[in-house]
């Protein structure tokens, strides 16, 4: 679950990572207010949205007044601000961060996040702050620092001082930055995060060590022992279909496509996406309905589908083992009586229950068209909308 | 032969008593596994049709002589029920549980290195040794005995693959999934090293997705290790970067763990490349 720049930076004054003065702000006045009471010029305006590159896109900018914060907030309130992390459409800024400005003498890098590989928490630290650290990784590898924390140990004063020593601190600054890595740290694994990136971390003129930007992801498996960070989900920042989905514990990404999609089981549910594709049409979701989906989960998952006015045609393909096949018939024949089926459907099912799950959508007098094996889904579903 | 379980092999549920647990029991018993005790805290004492309950899980494998167990626990439970098992000395542990936090199975992992014990999953079906043995929520109905080892990240698309091969007249030696999560316990290689090792397993299907870089790795690991001919399968080509789709685990990370680079690692090291699952069974008839 990702959170907004100002409520991670929320989060780290709590645990005494220091960052510059600054509030939300939700409206222009607010705006206004909020920078009169900062009692100092200049400030930065912020644009909060989920997603990186803001300040390529206009969503960062320095005000010297506070007509200039008035303008500006008024001009990022209601925009809809494109990076290369949002695609072409773009997100909707509908809050803002007003943040006083600082003497930056270096911009740097620092992030925490979780190594599949080596079952450990990795830090990464680097003196090239304010770049993409992809295009840094790619280009001079060496000019990344990484350290591995043992979790069962804790991060140690060797490590800190690998970090700092690595990054060219000045003496000045490194007793600071050594108390701001022990808290991150401290953060990361008190709140489950999976990854907290400071892109930059600056050193002040003054020789203080502070985070400029802040992202926060949080492991989602994680939540239900951190009821407190529920309350900072943004539901303005998801799809509304897939805040939908989520609801019926659906596993539902809303795509592109014309190809809705009904799976159970993620895998299966990818490989059935790749096929779509293959067969030269292209899918309009993932739809997992889980191993184990219930008759009810089934029709709401179709209802969501058939909801979706993009869909030409959908494809159902079930593997039943958990999830019988006869429990899926019922839960799509529910669905398709309630909401009425308007576009071409195509059913493939196999495994446990399979003659009776045939059966239900033979007698439902539904117009379905049955496929024999997924190959033959393919072909028939992309007839469908081709 | 097979690879890690076979006819003798007695196991234990944890988490026997709820409903998924007491459901996926009397499927593996009714395959015909030993499952020779329950534990499910606070219901020492009470059976599952035959089959005793302890309080935990040292004193059911005192009693019992189990040395694997099948873990069914909700996910706020599931690293300290693998750790309880590690340290009551089983030696086989099958996770089936979803949603264990990431941070849990760091902790898990390394509690492991300390421990003679292999762990399985967590967030995968478990592993069959068709007609002899079943840890696990699979199909048992769909798979035949023969000699075609698979190994998967993934539970349905398994079965996907499997109902294939038995369905064109191969059968399996042993089938393992993995887990779907980012942290686990048996990697690819794991699985690949011992299906080298078994004389009765004759090719092997490895069925991988995005995220992470275990197949690049396993990749190059066939490339040096494995003499048996590998056909390689990856779900999520057609995933968006950046979200995780459904497994914990399946997600492209900037430039990490796509699709496209597992496919070119896995035909760089000489493994046949399934790009379409419907011809999967098709292909490893052809290469086998």
């Amino acid at each position: 679950m990702k959170i907004h720049e100002y409520q991670a930076k929320e989060l780290f004054r709590q645990y005494q990572v220091p960052v510059p003065e600054g509030r939300p702000a939700f409206s222009v006045e607010e705006a206004v207010d909020t920078a009169k009471a900062m009692g100092g010029f200049p400030v930065v305006v912020k644009a909060q949205i989920h997603a990186g590159g803001r300040g390529k896109g206009g969503g960062v900018k320095l005000a010297h007044s506070l007509e200039e914060v008035q303008d500006l907030a008024g001009q990022m309130l209601g925009m809809t601000l494109v990076t290369h992390q949002t695609g072409p459409a773009g997100r909707l800024v509908k809050k803002l961060f007003i943040e006083a400005g600082q003497q930056i003498e270096k911009e740097l890098y620092l992030s925490l996040l979780m190594d599949r590989a080596t079952a450990t928490v990795v830090i990464m630290a680097s003196r090239d702050g304010g770049m993409d650290i992809e295009e840094v990784a790619a280009k001079t590898p060496e000019r990344i620092i990484k350290i591995h924390v043992d979790p069962l140990m804790g991060i140690q004063g060797y490590q800190l001082r690998r970090a700092g020593f690595g990054l060219e601190l000045p003496p000045a600054a490194m007793k600071a930055f050594s108390s701001l890595l022990t808290n991150l740290y401290k953060f990361f694994v008190a709140n489950d995060c999976s990854l907290v990136e400071i892109n930059p971390l600056i050193l002040t003129s003054d020789q203080q060590v502070m985070a400029l930007d802040a992202k926060v992801d949080f492991d989602s498996n994680a939540l239900f022992r951190h009821k407190d960070l529920l309350a900072l989900r943004d539901l303005d920042e998801e799809d509304p279909m897939e805040v939908e989905a989520s609801k019926y514990d659906l596993n539902y990404i809303n795509l592109d496509g014309n190809v809705g999609n009904i799976v159970n089981g993620a895998g299966l549910a990818m490989a059935t996406m790749d096929i779509i594709k293959k067969a030269g049409a292209t899918p309009a979701n993932f739809m997992d309905v889980g191993g184990g989906a219930s008759s009810e989960q089934v029709e709401n998952a179709f209802r969501i589908i058939l909801a979706d006015k993009k869909v030409k045609a959908v494809l159902i393909n079930i593997f039943g083992g958990i999830l019988r096949c006869d429990i899926f018939a019922k839960g799509v024949v529910e669905s398709a009586k309630k909401t009425g089926i308007t576009v071409p459907v195509v059913v493939r099912m196999e495994g446990t229950n399979v003659e009776e799950g045939r059966r239900i959508l033979a007698d439902s007098t539904l117009n379905l068209t049955s496929a024999s094996d997924l190959s033959d889904a393919a072909q028939k579903i992309a007839a469908a909308v081709n | 032969m097979s690879i890690f379980v076979n006819k003798d092999t007695k196991v234990l549920v944890q988490g026997i008593t709820g409903n998924e647990g007491s459901f996926h029991t009397r499927q593996c018993v009714s395959y015909g596994t030993r499952i020779v005790a329950g534990v499910t805290p606070g219901k020492g004492g009470q059976k599952l049709d035959d089959i005793p309950v302890f309080n935990t899980v040292a004193r059911a494998a005192e009693q019992t002589g189990a040395t694997a167990s099948l873990i069914f626990v909700p996910p706020p439970f599931g690293a300290d029920a693998i750790m309880e098992a590690a340290d009551a000395g089983i030696s086989l542990i099958v996770a089936v549980t979803e949603g264990i936090p990431i941070l849990d199975m760091v902790k898990v992992k390394n509690f492991l290195r300390r421990k003679d014990c292999r762990l399985i999953g967590p967030n995968c079906p478990g592993i069959i040794t068709p007609e002899e043995c079943k840890i696990g929520i699979m199909p048992g109905m769909i798979h035949a005995k023969g000699n075609v080892g698979v190994i998967s990240r993934s539970g349905t698309l398994t079965y996907e693959v499997v109902d294939q091969l038995t369905k064109l007249g191969m059968g399996q030696s042993t089938c393992i999934g993995i887990g779907g999560d980012p942290v686990n316990g048996t990697s690819f290689i794991d699985v690949l090293s011992a299906f080298e090792a078994d004389p009765d397993t004759h090719g092997i299907v490895m069925v991988g997705e995005i995220g992470g870089s275990a197949e690049e790795e396993a990749a190059a690991y066939i490339k040096a290790h494995v003499t048996k001919p590998v056909v390689g399968f990856i779900a999520g080509l057609t995933a968006p970067p950046g979200r995780r789709m459904g497994h914990a685990g399946a997600i492209i990370s900037g430039s990490s763990g796509t699709g496209e680079a597992k496919l070119k690692a896995f035909e760089e090291n000489g493994i046949h490349v399934c790009d379409n699952l419907g011809l999967i069974g098709r292909i490893c008839k052809d290469v086998f």
